[in-house]
């Protein structure tokens, strides 16, 4: 059996859980809401990340566009999705809510703008 | 020059401007708002990380997407705004306010029955904390930092130190890792960290970051551009200790020391100011000492919700719109709120008390003056009698807390004088 304190990310309580793991039995105390259970299995078995960052833009007056993935991602391609986002200029006057990249590195999560700052 | 007239003035065009507006147009206000910068959104324009709106929309909204709501709201409803404009001067006159503005049409006086000031919040900088040395260029805020980075497209450092664990701070230090730059290190004077707990950790120890509570750094090196800095741990009075120092290698020394509600306005205009938020004393309506005066968002005080900045901004536009209408009565019942053992500090800090049997329930915000794990808030009066009270199972500094107190409930008397405690319950 192993036991760790994991922190809750979901929300800005940030609740301090235990996490008894023993086999494939999980047992979580110290969330204060059921998302908090959620978050400390899939710490223990796929750990999934949101990032937020920005795209370049062909436009001088406003030379980065805002862009998240729409869904979380696994923590582990983090720095492969920069890779990929990073590689992207925006051409068009795209607005909030618009794919760069969709469903990037086979990941089903898409790239998105998250401003209409272009408009 | 150009005269114009309005109800309710409202000065800055951030998540608490544009709330004030909407909620004070939605009341029946003209509405007129003023906003120095070329764009609407105020610093959200450029904290594109998520974690805004959670509490108003359950939604993980990045901050442009956040502050987009309210200005397609505010567009839609088509409250006029002067962007690129500056409040040169404003006085009380004997109706209202008059307030010169300027910008590139030329100079124009407002008239208004109310104002509302959401001018925000600044970082502390490099001057309010005492560091030895040279001033190289390569030390910045990072605020200045999020700028460089999310509006402009820059990386302002290769290999970095940040000293303080405010949230921008422990934003930044992900952001500048995702693009490519190494953070050697976070260092707080203080032995608990200042930001969020969940920032911590899905932003340092998610990147393998290191915090460093109780250092600091001492001394900056470098001619033009700095070269290196010397940190050192501190004791309990925050002193450096002697034999603790190391020097370490960076071009950029980003602070994340603080941050101080914007109110250069407000106190020329003779509102009063609370020490312990440095923003203007309120009442429930979060106006200020001066009469027709509101203030919202963190320039009344920092907030690290912005789901809670919004909130203020409806509560003074509505106070504001019915002020404009003289919907207010003259001399009500109030009491004074005042922040007791353990807390930091409430707001507000001014209670209007409902008359007959009306009962309404007033928003009261406060932080706790330190962590504690199980703890009682309270609100007592002078005779020790309790107004109000709630358990928590833990209270943190940097988490806000909200709760909803009824103070019409309670036969209070004109002028008196509530106190708000946190006690710790061991056991
Ligand atoms: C860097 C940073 C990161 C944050 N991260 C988070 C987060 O992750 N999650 C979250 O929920 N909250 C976060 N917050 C908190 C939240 O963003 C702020 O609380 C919120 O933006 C404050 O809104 P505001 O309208 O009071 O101030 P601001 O957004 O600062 O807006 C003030 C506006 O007033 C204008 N102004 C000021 N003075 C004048 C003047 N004299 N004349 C005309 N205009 C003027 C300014 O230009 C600005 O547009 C963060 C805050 C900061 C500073
Ligand atoms: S357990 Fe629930 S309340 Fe606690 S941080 Fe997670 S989501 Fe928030």
């Amino acid at each position: 059996m192993t036991e760790q304190t994991i922190v809750c990310i979901t929300c800005p309580r940030g609740c301090t859980m235990n996490v008894k793991q023993d086999g494939d039995e999980i047992t979580v105390t110290g969330n204060s809401c059921k998302r908090g259970e959620v978050f400390a299995v899939n710490e223990l078995t796929h750990p999934m990340r949101t990032i937020c960052s920005t795209v370049s833009t062909a436009f001088p007056e406003s030379p980065v566009l805002p862009c998240r993935v729409s869904t979380d991602i696994p923590k582990e391609m983090i720095f492969d999705v920069m890779k990929e986002i990073n590689k992207v200029v925006v051409k068009e006057r795209i607005g909030r809510g618009d794919v760069i990249i969709p469903d990037v590195l086979g990941t089903g999560a898409d790239v998105i703008a998250t401003s209409d700052l272009l408009k | 020059m150009n005269t114009v007239n309005t109800d309710v003035l409202v000065i800055g065009g951030g998540p608490a401007g544009l709330a004030a507006s909407i909620a004070a147009h939605d009341a029946g206000a003209k509405v007129l708002l003023i906003e120095r910068e070329q764009r609407l959104g105020g610093i959200l324009k450029q904290c594109i990380h998520d974690g805004f709106g959670l509490v108003r929309f359950k939604e993980k909204l990045s901050g442009p997407e956040y502050a987009e709501r309210f200005i397609d709201v505010f567009k839609e409803k088509e409250i006029p705004a002067m962007l690129q404009t500056f409040v040169t001067e404003s006085k009380k006159t004997d109706d209202g306010f008059l307030t010169t503005v300027v910008n590139h049409e030329g100079v124009t006086k407002i008239e208004s029955k109310a104002m509302i000031l959401a001018t925000g919040c600044r970082e502390r900088t490099a001057k309010q904390v005492s560091i030895h040395g040279t001033r190289p260029a390569g030390v910045f805020t990072a605020g200045t930092a999020q700028n460089f980075i999310n509006l402009m497209g820059e990386l302002p450092s290769k290999k970095c130190v940040i000293l303080g664990s405010g949230d921008i701070g422990l934003i930044m230090a992900r952001r500048l890792t995702l693009e490519g730059a190494e953070v050697v290190g976070v260092y707080e004077v203080k032995s608990t960290p200042s930001g969020l707990t969940r920032n911590i950790h899905q932003c340092l120890n998610d990147y393998g970051i290191p915090l460093h509570l109780s250092h600091t750094v001492t001394r900056v090196f470098g001619d033009d551009r700095l070269t290196a800095v010397e940190i050192a741990e501190v004791d309990d009075k925050m002193a450096p200790i002697k034999g603790t120092e190391e020097i370490i290698e960076c071009d950029a020394l980003i602070l994340s020391v603080g941050l101080i509600p914007e109110n250069e306005i407000a106190e020329n205009l003779g509102v009063q100011l609370d020490w312990h938020t440095k923003g203007p004393l309120a009442d429930e309506s979060l106006m200020t000492s001066v009469p027709g005066i509101f203030s919202c968002g963190n320039a009344l005080h920092v907030n690290d919700l912005v789901d809670y900045v919004s909130e203020s901004g409806e509560i003074a536009g509505k106070g504001a719109a019915a002020y404009a209408a003289s919907a207010r009565k003259a001399a009500p019942k109030a009491v004074d709120l005042e922040a007791g053992e353990n807390t930091l500090y409430i707001v507000p800090q001014k209670v209007t008390l409902p008359e007959g049997d009306a009962s309404e329930k007033t928003i009261v915000y406060f932080r706790s003056k330190e962590i504690f794990d199980k703890s009682i808030f309270r609100i007592q009066n002078e005779k020790g009698e309790v107004i109000f009270e709630k358990k928590y199972p833990f209270l943190r500094p940097p988490e806000m807390e909200k709760v909803l107190v009824d103070f019409g409930a309670f036969d209070l008397a004109n002028g008196g004088k509530l106190t708000a405690t946190i006690e710790e319950v061991t056991a």
